[in-house]
């Protein structure tokens, strides 16, 4: 009887390395420029959604309801399968990357909103009543106030997102997700394959987690 | 309209003509004509939610007038938006809770909008600020940050702030309504400074006596109108309105 761990499964593991190293490398990638997508989205919606303008806010309203309450996977399958329908074919890189970075744009956006809507509007009076445009404002004095009570959450956002990378192994991604499946049905040595990614998504995620949590006390502390 | 042959030959520099403001069904400012001349000082009294801060932030548009016509300086900003932002530059503003900006120290406070809109370098902005500061009775504490002040001192900061864009008009909303009764005096006498140096001044106060020293007009308010309007001396002698009276008589015991 052959256990699912066995020793000669784990060697070819490692002699396939290679094969990993190329899904840990799309991971990075696809997460590093989904995150600055999302960073953008979230800022511009999160702003737009605190702004006294009626059509900005619905319109910043309908994209975070609408993605954060559909299925990601749904989200990516329509860019995957749907779009080409519509003669608009875009690479699967580019899918994950679009994918992953509009999801986690609108969580974002909620973080950046509340962060906004935390800072009393006394600000942004004091900043307009000296002749800041609503922008200039934002990014002078609300924004980096904001930003010290948005962290936590965001850096949370961040990981989150590298999980959710995983979801371009439904679309032959070429993630870490999808290297493992793909080499693991064919020979069949599922056992280390998803004990070995697991540990590099943890390995990705945890620094980050525990910056998370040391940023929560920080707050805490100086507010 | 004649004019006060004393004030005759200055310009106006605010101008409200029939301003009303709703907040929902409440009617906050009801056709409110009111006319500021350069280097006046105008003190606005009345009880709370008579409209007198509403009045005051629609000087420099912070609340927009559901109807009427603003003029600041000569411009009509509630028809000129994109010139707004402009004209707030030349009218500063004091705020009941200071409102600094707390992420920044003192004097970066001051230097903040006039390097960014004004494009003021930054040793001419520093020198200015510091200057200031010391106008103020506080330079040194420039390197301090807001959360480190009193009251008191946050709210001569914010003065200096406001005059660290070289405003033509300062607005003061109840600038010691929210001190300790401690710290008001120090506030009044930078207040008391600068109308001698002929400023134009806006200021909602429940102060009486700042009125009564340094105010060439005051208005009452009450439940959306101007009730009253007149000279201090006489307005505190010899009020009119019933509104006034017994509004006086609470006030001043």
């Amino acid at each position: 009887m052959v256990g699912p761990f066995a020793w000669f499964k784990w060697e070819a593991l490692f002699r396939d390395w290679t094969v990993f190293a190329e899904g840990l490398k799309t991971t990075i990638m696809v997460a590093v420029l989904s995150l600055a997508l999302a960073l953008i989205l979230g800022i511009v919606f999160g702003v737009l959604g605190t702004s006294q303008w009626k059509l900005a806010k619905l319109v910043s309203r309908i994209y975070v309801e609408f993605i954060q309450n559909t299925p990601l996977v749904i989200q990516v399958y329509f860019l995957y399968h749907g779009l080409p329908h519509m003669d608009v074919m875009i690479p699967v890189f580019a899918v994950g990357v679009l994918g992953v970075g509009v999801y986690h744009g609108a969580y974002i956006a909620e973080v950046v909103r509340a962060g906004i809507d935390s800072i009393h509007k006394g600000q942004m009076e004091a900043a307009l009543s000296q002749g800041f445009s609503f922008w200039g404002a934002m990014r002078h004095v609300i924004l980096p106030q904001a930003s010290r009570i948005v962290l936590p959450p965001l850096t949370n956002q961040a990981v989150n997102l590298i999980k959710n990378t995983s979801v371009l192994a439904m679309v032959a991604g070429g993630d870490l997700m999808y290297r493992a499946d793909s080499w693991s049905s064919d020979n069949l040595y599922y056992g280390p394959a998803y004990v070995a990614i697991g540990l590099l998504y943890l390995l990705l995620c945890l620094p980050l987690a525990t910056l998370t949590r040391r940023l929560e006390g920080k707050t805490g502390v100086s507010s | 309209m004649v004019k006060n042959t004393r004030n005759g030959r200055r310009a106006r520099l605010i101008q409200l003509e029939g301003v009303n403001k709703h907040f929902g069904h409440l009617h906050v400012l009801k056709d409110i004509n009111l006319t500021v001349k350069s280097g006046e000082k105008l003190v606005v009294i009345g009880p709370s939610g008579s409209g007198k801060s509403t009045l005051i932030r629609c000087m420099n548009l912070l609340e927009k007038p559901s109807s009427g016509k603003v003029t600041v300086d000569g411009v009509d900003i509630t028809a000129h938006k994109a010139l707004v932002a402009k004209v707030r530059q030349s009218v500063a503003m004091v705020f009941q809770q200071f409102n600094l900006y707390p992420h920044k120290t003192v004097l970066e406070n001051l230097t903040l909008a006039p390097m960014l809109i004004k494009k003021v370098p930054q040793a001419e902005a520093v020198k200015a600020g510091l200057a200031y500061l010391d106008r103020v009775g506080l330079k040194e504490k420039a390197n301090v940050y807001p959360s480190q002040l009193s009251g008191g001192q946050q709210q001569r900061v914010a003065i200096a702030r406001a005059l660290a864009m070289r405003p033509k008009i300062m607005l003061f909303d109840e600038p010691t309504s929210a001190l300790d009764p401690e710290m008001i005096q120090e506030v009044l006498d930078v207040m008391v400074d600068l109308a001698h140096e002929g400023i134009t001044m806006v200021v909602v106060t429940h102060e009486m006596g700042f009125a009564k020293t340094v105010a060439d007009r005051v208005i009452f308010m009450d439940d959306g109108l101007i009730v009253e309007e007149n000279s201090p001396q006489r307005f505190f002698e010899n009020p009119t309105h019933e509104r006034t009276k017994s509004f006086l008589s609470r006030i001043l015991r």
